[in-house]
């Protein structure tokens, strides 16, 4: 039972169903918890859920690794425990069954790593909020799915677990659901998915169709065989590559289905850390990276891949640049480097793009926590034009933030240097142009990341809620404010009076965080995660590549300084007024939405009048009431006419008989004649 | 001769069962047509040398027996709760 090649076979099932344990006692007793005790008890039964899982996977990886290699010196395993065939048609089989293997392992870590630290910070975060069982009974559910997704061993498995998180972040993104902004953008994220997940079904289809089967191991090892033919640029391959990017399009939120991300901010914080950062938004580059061998094989698919990744990862840095809302940057910024991590997966790097991913959930994890507890500190501020000189009032949150916004901007020797040097070195021996790209868009994510820093705890503070809570007598002169201020982001109303320190159980998982985000870059995950991709990755170093890096990121840092922090602070009204043009493009956000509001809308329009004028009224009202009315005004004139023959009286019955007697007797009769 | 003597007592039988309106009356006419068939077997079982036609003849004997109790029965409940016998006060089943 517990030697590893047995641990390997139940324990990856125990963490796959831990996080459902939490949910369905949440889901199903957690009404029952009334008192303020008994609900903080369903929190911590949660959250233990998650750390559980987290141990039992930490449990599975060591004795995988203890495993001897198989082929390629890779460690993996089906555990065969509970598995079974969950379709079975006409010799076509696709098994409920995990995969785990040091890519799926990899993942499995982050999910249920950061999402333990993201429960245990939510009891902090979520302890005002009336409805907090719920939150994490989703939470629990969520981390459930995730799981599914990351270790299922099919893509129809992998599909469930896809389609479960995209519920639960609807269902979190509208966790608010009283305020409509919150309820629309749940519909808008559940919505954009859908397209995205067209891509997906087709993909699947084809694949079914085309390799005649679905299991991972086997597509990877079965494309090896194929023609050379078989991956041109309208290729059956190809075209099963692009279906399934488009799907991870949708849920990676890359141009063009990116629009809801920055939306699903209306969601609480921490599941904009768990859910919109580190994990959910990860799965369409888990995917493209697990299916690495199909894509690699295939030009036109690898160059889409990569420059859907350079162009997302562009577009969103402009955007973040102009954002006021201090979860809007963040959420841009995570657009901005799922690109970055696409564009790694198209220039053929599958292992670096994953490796960007882990010290990107790390890093971004933490932003997102730590501007969570900027949010909770400041009642439910989140414009950034309203914060400012914080590092003296929240030293805590100061001193984590600062290692995630080090760790993003590329400072050597933190986490996201060696992760984004390796893509920039990945995408200069491939595609320059593209190169250029990613190396202006660090450049970008340096300055508005250091935009953001410096106006959130630097400086001095520009908000009004430290005076309303000195001079209460003053609270009517700032009424005015409460309709500028962004809606209460966390629910729990402005009980609290001035700026705090967060609690312990809210800084813990950021000091944890923020240790990851120093240290991440250090494990090797491109050279661990190899084996499981099949694809050779080849990436020549350059020397001065670093370095290059390093004065990009830290140009974009002093610019922002002088801007925001230092001698230039007029300038950004300047170049606003000097080049508005620019400005009305990027706060328009490059226009995606109100294209996609006009093509919609006109579209909806034409389709709306066919519908009223054919389908409403004249097929619905006149064909088809017509012949459902028809049958029952029919019904009832023959029925009229058929109860007066019930008459009840014993002879009429008797007549009727002997009629029906004689004339079935006089048909045989005429019949034999 | 037999079958016009059969015919005779059926349509008896049948004319009975329509024109009268005492519930016993029309069971003793039920009982005059089940007989003018059992006489009808009964000519044909000798005019074509077989036995099924009286074979027949018993199993009409026990319907008529079982027949004859259970509507028996019925006649006694109806006089016992409604104290009437006439056919077409029970018309109940009306649509």
């Amino acid at each position: 039972m517990f030697a590893p090649d047995q641990i390997v076979l139940w324990a990856p099932w125990m963490v796959v169903f831990m996080p459902l344990f939490g949910f369905i006692v949440l889901a199903f007793f957690g009404g029952l918890a009334k008192k303020q005790g008994q609900q903080q008890g369903m929190m911590v039964l949660a959250t233990g859920c998650t750390f559980a899982s987290l141990f039992l996977a930490l449990l599975t990886v060591r004795s995988l690794l203890s495993l001897p290699a198989g082929d390629h010196g890779l460690h993996f395993v089906q555990p065969s425990l509970m598995a079974f065939n969950w379709i079975d048609v006409a010799g076509f089989t696709v098994p409920l069954a995990l995969l785990i293997d040091p890519l799926s392992s990899t993942m499995m870590l982050v999910v249920t790593g950061i999402g333990s630290l993201i429960h245990l910070y939510s009891i902090g975060y979520m302890s005002h909020d009336e409805e907090r069982v719920r939150y994490f009974s989703y939470l629990n559910l969520f981390t459930f799915f995730m799981l599914v997704l990351v270790t299922g061993s099919s893509l129809p498995l992998m599909f469930v677990g896809w389609e479960g998180v995209g519920l639960c972040s609807y269902l979190l993104i509208g966790f608010w659901f009283k305020k409509k902004s919150a309820s629309d953008a749940g519909k808008k994220a559940f919505i954009v998915n859908r397209v995205g997940d067209a891509g997906l079904i087709i993909g699947m289809a084809l694949a079914a169709a085309k390799l005649g089967t679905l299991s991972l191991m086997e597509i990877s090892t079965g494309v090896a065989t194929m023609q050379r033919e078989e991956f041109g640029v309208f290729g059956p391959l190809t075209l099963i590559a692009i279906a399934l990017f488009i799907g991870a399009c949708g849920k990676s939120a890359q141009i063009p289905l990116h629009v809801w991300l920055p939306d699903a901010m209306e969601g609480p914080t921490p599941v904009s850390a768990l859910i919109h950062a580190a994990t959910m938004v990860t799965a369409g580059v888990y995917m493209v990276a697990r299916l690495g061998a199909v894509y690699h094989l295939s030009e036109t698919a690898m160059w889409v891949v990569a420059a859907v990744g350079g162009v997302t990862a562009f577009v969103a840095a402009t955007i973040a640049i102009v954002q006021n809302d201090i979860k809007k940057v963040l959420a841009y910024s995570t657009v901005s480097q799922l690109g970055y991590m696409f564009l790694a997966c198209g220039v053929g790097a599958f292992g670096v793009g994953i490796f960007h991913l882990v010290t990107h959930a790390f890093f971004k994890a933490l932003m997102f926590l730590g501007s969570g507890s900027v949010i909770h500190g400041l009642s439910g501020e989140q414009d950034m034009r309203q914060m400012g000189g914080l590092r003296t009032r929240m030293p805590w949150t100061f001193w984590t933030f600062t290692a995630g916004w080090l760790a993003i901007i590329g400072t050597p020797f933190l986490s996201g240097f060696f992760s984004k040097d390796e893509i920039l070195l990945a995408a200069f021996g491939e595609n320059k142009f593209l190169f250029g790209l990613a190396l202006l868009t660090a450049g970008l994510t340096a300055f508005y990341m250091s935009r953001l820093f410096f106006m959130t705890f630097t400086g001095e503070y520009r908000g009004t809620l430290e005076q309303k809570h000195e001079a209460p007598a003053a609270h009517g002169a700032h009424d005015g404010h409460g309709a500028d201020h962004k809606a209460d982001d966390h629910g729990h109303g402005h009980g609290h009076g001035g700026i705090h320190e967060s609690p312990a159980v809210m800084l813990i998982p950021l000091f944890i965080l923020a240790i990851g985000s120093v240290l991440a870059g250090y494990i090797h995950i491109p050279q661990f995660v190899e084996p499981a991709i099949r694809v050779e990755e080849t990436i020549e170093h350059v020397a001065w590549m670093p370095y290059l890096a390093t004065a990009v990121a830290a140009m974009g840092v002093w610019i922002a300084f002088l801007m925001y922090a230092g001698a230039l602070r007029e300038l950004p009204a300047k170049i606003a007024a000097k080049y508005a043009g620019v400005k009305d493009l990027l706060e328009a956000k490059w226009g995606f939405d109100d294209a996609y509001d006009s093509f919609v809308r006109n579209g909806t329009n034409g389709v709306v009048d066919v519908s009223e004028r054919v389908l409403w009224k004249k097929v619905d009202a006149g064909w088809i009431d017509g012949v459902v009315n028809g049958l029952a005004q029919m019904t009832n004139d023959v029925s009229q006419g058929g109860r007066l023959l019930q008459n009840g009286l014993v002879r009429g019955s008797a007549i009727s008989i002997l009629a029906g007697a004689v004339a079935l007797l006089s048909a045989i009769l005429w019949a034999n004649r | 001769m037999a079958l016009a003597v059969s015919a005779f007592l059926f349509v008896i039988g049948a004319v009975g069962v329509f024109v009268r309106r005492n519930v016993i009356t029309v069971m003793m006419c039920v009982e005059l047509m089940l007989n003018a068939v059992n006489l009808a077997f009964v000519a044909f079982s000798r005019a074509h040398g077989t036995i099924d036609g009286q074979i027949l003849v018993f199993f009409v004997f026990t319907v008529a027996a079982a027949e004859a109790a259970v509507g028996l029965a019925i006649v006694i409940a109806l006089q016992r709760n409604r104290e009437d016998l006439d056919v077409d006060s029970f018309n109940l089943l009306k649509g």
